[in-house]
């Protein structure tokens, strides 16, 4: 009981959230059968992003292993807003035993007003996550590098959807608190960071670009001592509900970020060495929490 | 709109679920094949029945992360070879065994485990292959591929031929695993001398009654899937790509098929030869 906890009118077993793509729920029952639904690893269950049209995602190699984590080059593939609402939606509803964040991305304010419009009728949708880490194509502004664009998004959106907003910053921003501020005071119900961090690599033998899209985002622990620091530096400028992440790996680490100002953790790359990573680490953390 | 009664979903044919997370496991056994470690790992809390062509997630329990340039990170992925039922006289557990080759920081950890060390195994995971009615089951592997084929012989029986490629007669002593296999040899150390798909193009041409499944680098494959286009015959291939999670939540291991990317992971690692337009390296991590 004691490791419930609170977001946006929600109450949540613990505080262990997923961060966006790196948990394909409808792909894992494949793998697990019913036993995901009985031991879902997460409190509330955040989708990969969603875009208005479909989205092939960059070509191979998409993945490179670095020292303490990896840089991946997805690129967003997904099937689009129709098609997730038409065969996504209802699967996810039938299987989730712990409320949906459906996270979307557009590439301008009429894009994003038209997915969360698309979603605010389904009740199984319990609140939505807007991805910031893309461009704006008609100001050319990524929408969470500058806090005037993010505000101007967020103002429209809010219009369009009485369900509660998580706004994902862009660790690559001069100053994610400043978008955070931003974000918050245009209506956001929250805020999730960080996203991965823009890097590359080169492949040993060529020394050309190991990754097909050339450049790409990492994450793991490797990431983990940078999103302390901006989880920690946003939560202290806001006063809505901040979900950390960035290489948590143990319950150790996410009470790290909770102690910083964090209400909840998401967790990513852990995931993919270990489908069950999450319940681990939020059993981790109730130990942490009940000892200290 | 009501909803249905919550119904299981049916079975896929080739996959045989996994536990949810990954499970501590002990290696019991190892082998040196020439170039290549087999290592047979007790996993205690998995499934007995994985399908051939399935896959399973390995990382060694302990300097895994530590070591030079601090990798391997990922666990990394590999089709089990074979799988025997072990009775330790407390229960009868399934045994899996791994055919590995030391190429990168990952390979080299897991080749260097020892009987007695701990490994963290994810699986059995993906799609295996699948029988095709009466057709005559041809089997080709090439190097360190041959590894799935070992365990579908084995439940296809004597009838499935197999058709092997190594670089050496070093490489070759993997084909010691097989029942009565044909090798031929890139230096013709061993056997023929030549390409595993020349001894396949002579088969065909004697027998389009024959179904292949292959597993080998993509340039091998690559000649399997257009030998076969060619002659009609089915063919069902089981691919590599990088891989980080093998359970299709990282969506890096995308493969090009005739509709558009797929997740090897969880379409995969065996697919039919007819969706592909070729077949390509698509990335690994060793």
């Amino acid at each position: 009981m004691s490791d419930t906890i609170e977001l946006c009118g929600r109450q949540l077993a613990n505080p262990v959230l997923n961060a966006s793509g790196t948990f394909d729920a409808l792909a894992a029952l494949r793998t697990f059968g019913e036993r995901l639904r009985d031991r879902f690893p997460f409190a509330a269950y955040v989708s990969k992003t969603i875009t208005v049209a479909r989205r092939e995602g960059n070509p191979p190699p998409r993945l490179w292993e670095v020292p303490a984590g990896l840089i991946n080059s997805i690129g967003l593939p997904n099937k689009g807003l129709e098609e997730f609402v038409v065969c996504d939606l209802p699967q996810l509803t039938e299987l989730l035993p712990v409320p949906l964040i459906v996270s979307v991305m557009g590439r301008t304010a009429d894009e994003l007003c038209e997915l969360v419009d698309a979603l605010d009728g389904h009740g199984s949708v319990a609140m939505i996550e807007l991805n910031f880490s893309c461009p704006n194509v008609e100001t050319g502004l990524v929408m969470g590098a500058d806090p005037a664009e993010a505000g101007r998004a967020v103002e429209r959106v809010r219009a369009a959807t009485g369900k509660p907003l998580i706004v994902k910053l862009s660790p690559n921003a001069p100053d994610p608190a400043a978008v955070a501020v931003a974000a918050a005071g245009a209506g956001a119900d929250a805020l999730s960071l960080i996203n991965t961090i823009k890097a590359s690599a080169l492949h040993p033998d060529t020394r050309e670009p190991a990754l097909g899209a050339r450049a790409g985002g990492l994450s793991g622990p490797a990431v983990r001592a940078i999103a302390l620091e901006q989880v920690g530096s946003v939560a202290r400028a806001v006063a809505i509900p901040v979900i950390g992440m960035g290489g948590i790996a143990t319950g150790r680490d996410a009470a790290d970020f909770l102690a910083v100002g964090a209400r909840c953790v998401a967790v990513g790359t852990e995931s993919f060495r270990d489908a069950a990573a999450g319940r681990r680490i939020a059993d981790e953390l109730s130990t942490i929490l009940k000892t200290s | 709109m009501t909803i249905a009664a919550r119904e299981p979903a049916p079975a896929e044919q080739g996959r045989t679920l996994a536990p949810l997370g990954r499970r501590l496991a002990r290696v019991v056994e190892t082998q040196t094949l020439g170039p290549y470690r087999l290592i047979a790992v007790a996993d205690r809390d998995g499934p007995g029945d994985p399908r051939p062509g399935q896959f399973y997630m390995l990382a060694a329990s302990d300097g895994w992360g530590g070591g030079a340039g601090e990798r391997p990170y990922l666990p990394r992925a590999f089709s089990f070879c074979r799988v025997r039922s072990a009775d330790d006289g407390a229960a009868v557990h399934p045994t899996l065994e791994f055919l590995l080759e030391a190429i990168g920081p990952g390979t080299e950890r897991l080749a260097g485990l020892s009987a007695g060390d701990g490994l963290w195994i994810a699986g059995p995971l993906g799609v295996g292959f699948s029988r095709d009615g009466d057709r005559r089951p041809l089997l080709v592997g090439g190097g360190i591929g041959a590894a799935p084929l070992l365990g579908w012989q084995d439940e296809l029986g004597a009838r499935a031929e197999a058709l092997l490629g190594f670089r050496s007669a070093a490489h070759a002593r993997a084909g010691e695993l097989f029942n009565a296999p044909v090798i031929c040899t890139d230096d013709g150390s061993v056997g023929r001398a030549g390409v595993v798909t020349e001894g396949l193009r002579a088969e065909l041409e004697r027998d389009r009654g024959a179904v292949v499944y292959a597993c080998g680098p993509a340039p091998m494959l690559e000649a399997v899937r257009a030998l076969c286009a060619a002659k009609d015959v089915p063919a069902q291939l089981a691919l590599e790509a990088g891989m980080a999670c093998g359970f299709g939540a990282c969506f890096g291991c995308v493969v090009s098929t005739r509709s558009g990317y797929l997740r090897l992971c969880v379409e995969g690692p065996v697919l039919d030869a007819a969706i592909l337009d070729r077949v390509d390296a698509f990335g690994a991590v060793h």
